[in-house]
């Protein structure tokens, strides 16, 4: 089984759902499907994610004010959810929803 | 990979929510800081020659704000210059980074920072108002707290403006609220850019016609360093009703956000409404909708040991404040209306 490594980051608040840890580097297993952003969200949900998913995800993408880069650009210029996940890709979450 | 929209050959990184352009980080970061130009110019924000306070929380919007008011002001000689102003609610363990990366903003921009604790101006830190008080109306007194500080941190400052990192977001979420409650007064005055608060110091928000998205995207394209928190009291107490309301709209159509802006500034209050007239507050001078500040009856409450009082009804308060002088209380018969858990 051939594996998809890449990095996620979580932003701007976002980290306090996940142990306060900013950087995760990850192994996906692609079987013989793609992964795509979608599929990584339940993925996410399921073995990183340590409460409150629904401040996380919503409707199958993220909640609402939520912002995603892959690799800097704004994933809503690389089809959001249907995005194909590359090798080495590193996809950033930042929460606009926390205060200062 | 989409090409940038103004055709520099670059290749986009964002979709722009107020227009859909697909812009590259330079045309971005161009496009950001000339609107913001703009508005500010728009709207003669400032007099050359002036000082101004920026609020600072150490977060996204106050850290934007300074960034780019010190970009501005040197490109296009404002001719202004700058102070940072924080406030500490003194929370323990909330204030304590934000205040820290303030530090940071000060020592990046430039500008002289103060720092003002609720404990220095009301006498209490927000841990004892919620040992007092609890953890269900605690927000009432930090909010009504805090507008109060800056106002009065403005003031010791001496300075001619105080410009706050309200963004468009920000003002169209209080529309949304104002609306749901039927307050006029406020749906009325909460999209203007400049307000007095009767001390002769302009609050400014110029960052007003700025999206959350572009400003989050902007100072992480710039590496700002800013702190993102969320209150150790009320965790998800920054997400009101109005807030998930307007980010499931944004989802919809993003230019939503910048039409409830526009609706709320071109809304005219029907003159026969019945509309709180602001005066000064009797005990401590700063305008109020009534004869004691909102800010006043919860001290009076906290100092008093009644610590509910200023939660909810002001006419209730009212009442309360004139009974105590009438000692018109039945003695515990029973027999009288006074609201004696109020007094």
């Amino acid at each position: 089984m051939a594996k998809l490594p890449i990095t996620l980051q979580f932003n701007g608040g976002a980290e306090l759902l996940f142990d306060n840890k900013k950087l995760h580097n990850v192994e996906l297993i692609s079987e013989h499907r793609e992964w795509t952003i979608g599929k990584l969200l339940i993925w996410i949900k399921e073995n990183l994610l340590k409460e409150r998913p629904e401040l996380f995800l919503q409707d199958e993408s993220v909640r609402p004010g939520i912002l995603v880069l892959v690799n800097d650009v704004d994933w809503e210029l690389m089809d959001t959810v249907n995005y194909k996940i590359q090798p080495s890709d590193r996809i950033v979450f930042i929460s606009t929803l926390h205060g200062g | 990979m989409s090409d940038c929209s103004r055709k520099c050959g670059n290749n986009a990184v964002l979709r722009r929510p107020k227009t859909g352009d697909k812009l590259c980080k330079e045309c971005f970061f161009d496009a950001f800081e000339n609107e913001v130009h703009f508005t500010i110019t728009e709207a003669k924000l400032f007099k050359p020659g002036s000082t101004v306070a920026v609020a600072a929380s150490g977060g996204k919007d106050s850290t934007v704000l300074a960034y780019v008011l010190k970009q501005l002001n040197r490109r296009f000689k404002y001719d202004l210059k700058f102070m940072l102003l924080s406030i500490d609610e003194g929370i323990t363990g909330y204030r304590d980074d934000s205040l820290e990366t303030v530090k940071q903003n000060r020592d990046d921009y430039e500008m002289p920072l103060k720092i003002l604790s609720y404990k220095d101006l009301y006498g209490w830190t927000m841990d004892e108002i919620v040992s007092e008080i609890g953890r269900k109306n605690n927000c009432t007194f930090c909010g009504v707290f805090r507008r109060q500080a800056l106002d009065r941190g403005a003031n010791l400052l001496k300075v001619d403006y105080l410009a706050t990192g309200h963004n468009a977001d920000d003002i169209a979420e209080t529309v949304l609220m104002n609306i749901l409650r039927g307050d006029l007064a406020r749906l009325s005055r909460c999209t203007s850019i400049i307000t007095d608060s009767g001390d002769g110091i302009p609050r400014v928000k110029p960052l007003k016609y700025a999206y959350e998205k572009e400003i989050v995207m902007y100072a992480y394209f710039k590496k700002l360093v800013y702190f993102s928190t969320e209150c150790v009291f009320s965790p998800n107490a920054y997400r009101g009703h109005a807030r998930v309301l307007l980010k499931d709209l944004e989802k919809i159509d993003p230019s939503i956000i910048m039409n409830i802006i526009h609706s709320g500034e071109s809304l005219k209050v029907n003159k026969t409404s019945k509309m709180p007239s602001l005066q000064n507050c009797v005990r401590c001078g700063y305008v109020s909708s009534q004869d004691i500040c909102k800010a006043c009856i919860l001290l009076e409450g906290l100092n008093s040991g009644r610590p509910k009082l200023g939660i909810g009804k002001s006419s209730k308060v009212k009442k309360s404040i004139e009974n105590k002088d009438d000692k018109v209380c039945c003695g515990g018969a029973g027999q009288c209306n006074t609201d004696k858990t109020l007094i």
